[in-house]
């Protein structure tokens, strides 16, 4: 069967103002609202509709975590997603884990097609999807923003500093999605009716013969250095006579 | 002792100024022996201006028809056909760099520190989290390879040697796969200062309304030889190119001079252009969040006031 395999991650919702916790520990996550990170959505977006031109059969959609990333797995399910699979740990997942366990999730689920997000935006690394290319031995087209299948191939364009570049990948392989892949659809209800009746698997992670530990141990949480208010000018004469008096004009 | 390889980016003609960003960034670590790294169909230009850099002990060239084009699945094993006998693998945080590292990494079963914004010691970097309203100190294991990208915007570009460092060809030995075709790179040329480098830059947000509409800021840039930049609405609206995007998820940079016209300031905008000397925020509503951390602001319509800066900058008022 003609699958793509979708890995979704939970993260504070994009909307809210992270403030890190007054004793360094980390963020403060309490209360706060959580959601799919934005890049995920459009990665699952992308699965759907590549689906619905009938050049896939099934989606399937991935979460590592805690027991509380089944509400994102339900969301996805909503969206469209044909089953989920919860890799369930509560231990801190980095990147280089993330991708040796998806490549079991690989391995089970042998899809011509795994897309990601580009990033999560709560470590913001960027890692994950080029991990689990290079650990399956396949292609990688990053940033995209767009993607086209054609026969066993597909055609990929990428967000780079210099534009846009065009690359031609064998299929399997992995995409990341960059913001204007597309724009995700709205749940509506009725789907959430239907999600809580399609299959969701729980993988233990310690199962899967993947040591879960980081090699990198996370010291210390600081606020950034604040930027302080400026002045208020009143016209742009004002304006440039500010900037000449500092020298940058 | 350290051993640092960074891997180079450039055009194939020119050494991207990133890549002497990454070098100040190892210089930071101590007793640490720097070698960059040139990946191309024919380096000997690049390598050339990668050995003129302050810090630089050694370049290898490793020229390969396979490098015409700089693809992270060719290259990559490259990279780690050279890494072993190094503690830090460097390259820079631009979309190069962010595509190839991980996959480095990953071949090379090493963790990866994603926009290095400061290096304590060998072991010991600072980096942002949350769009960059977390900044953390990461500690890795002593003895523990390190992949790292490293946060152009942090640092200054090291500057020309007295003397230029010994380069040497290198063959290449790894297997190098055919599943990865570049078919083409599209991007508008332009003479304009490059957005990543350049010390002053004019950016627009979705109150320009149009791409007709942003060529009043192209004007103004030219006046003032600055870059120009956008916000992600303005580039999701179509009224100016990806590459301008300005942002978490953009480019992250740090000019003398940033003048936002018609941007609110969204938290992910303003993670692109905190390291900016000047910001200068021109918006009509008084209550926008950029005003929180512009340097000089001011209320008023972007469309009066762009050209009004332009006529007085000319006219030497
Ligand atoms: C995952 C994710 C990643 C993102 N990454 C980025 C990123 O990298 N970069 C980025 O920029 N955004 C990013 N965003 C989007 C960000 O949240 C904001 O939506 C975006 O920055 C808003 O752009 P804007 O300021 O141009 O538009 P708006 O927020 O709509 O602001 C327009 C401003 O123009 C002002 N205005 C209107 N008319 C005039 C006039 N005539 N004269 C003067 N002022 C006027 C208005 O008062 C308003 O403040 C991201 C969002 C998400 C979810």
């Amino acid at each position: 069967m003609k699958r793509i395999l979708v890995s979704i991650k939970r993260v504070v919702d994009y909307n809210v103002r992270v403030r890190v916790k007054p004793d360094g520990s980390g963020v403060i996550t309490d209360g706060v609202k959580m959601s799919i990170n934005p890049f995920d959505e459009i990665a699952l977006e992308e699965a759907l509709r590549i689906k619905e031109k009938g050049l896939a059969e099934e989606v399937v959609v991935a979460t590592i975590g805690p027991a509380d990333c089944q509400q994102q797995l339900r969301t996805a399910l909503a969206m469209g997603a044909d089953r989920a699979l919860h890799v369930l740990t509560d231990a801190a997942i980095e990147p280089p884990v993330a991708a040796k366990l998806l490549r079991k999730l690989v391995d089970k689920e042998q899809p011509i097609l795994a897309i990601l997000g580009k990033q999560a935006i709560d470590d913001d690394c960027s890692q994950t999807g080029q991990m689990l290319a290079a650990l399956w031995g396949r292609p990688q087209a990053t940033f995209a923003s767009k993607v086209e299948i054609n026969g066993d191939k597909a055609s990929v364009t990428r967000e780079v500093d210099a534009g846009l570049e065009t690359l031609e990948v064998d299929l399997p392989a992995v995409i990341t999605t960059d913001l204007r892949l597309n724009e995700p659809r709205y749940v509506k209800l009725p789907d959430i009716m239907k999600a809580k009746k399609k299959p969701l698997e729980t993988l233990e992670a310690a199962s899967l013969g993947v040591p879960l530990q980081s090699a990198l141990q996370l010291l210390k949480f600081e606020a950034p250095a604040a930027r302080s208010r400026g002045v208020m000018v009143k016209d742009a004469q004002e304006l440039v006579d500010a900037l000449k008096k500092k020298g940058l004009l | 002792m350290s051993k640092i390889l960074i891997v180079a980016e450039h055009d194939g003609a020119k050494l991207n100024p990133a890549t002497a960003k990454c070098v100040s960034c190892a210089k930071a670590i101590a007793d640490a022996e720097i070698v960059v790294a040139v990946f191309a169909a024919d380096g000997a230009a690049v390598a050339a201006q990668a050995a003129a850099v302050s810090g630089v002990t050694r370049v290898l060239q490793v020229d390969h028809p396979a490098n015409a084009h700089a693809l992270a699945a060719t290259l990559a094993p490259q990279v780690a056909q050279l890494a072993p006998g190094y503690s830090h693998v460097f390259g820079p945080s631009t979309t190069f760099g962010k595509d190839l590292m991980p996959r480095v990494a990953a071949l090379l079963d090493t963790p990866q520190l994603s926009d290095v914004m400061a290096a304590e010691s060998a072991t010991r970097f600072r980096r942002p989290m949350y769009a960059g309203n977390a900044i953390v100190t990461v500690e890795v294991a002593a003895g523990t390879q390190l992949v790292a990208t490293v946060r152009t915007a942090s640092f200054e570009a090291a500057p020309a040697a007295a003397a230029a460092a010994p380069i040497e060809a290198v063959a290449v030995t790894a297997e190098l796969p055919t599943h990865t075709r570049f078919v083409s790179v599209s991007g508008a040329r332009s003479d304009r200062p490059d957005l990543q480098t350049a010390a002053r830059v004019v950016s627009g947000g979705r109150a320009l309304g149009s791409a007709d509409n942003f060529k009043i800021l192209y004007d103004l840039a030219d006046t003032l030889g600055a870059a120009v930049g956008a916000s992600r609405a303005a580039v999701d609206a179509g009224y100016a190119p990806n590459d301008l995007q300005v942002g978490q998820t953009g480019k992250i940079i740090a000019p003398e001079l940033y003048l936002a016209f018609g941007i609110s300031g969204a938290i992910q905008h303003l993670t692109g252009i905190k390291d900016a000397r000047t910001i200068v925020a021109v918006n009509k509503d008084s209550e926008a969040p950029i005003f929180e951390i512009a340097d000089i602001g001011l209320v008023g319509d972007l469309f009066q006031i762009v050209p009004e800066i332009a006529r007085l900058v000319s006219s030497g008022k």
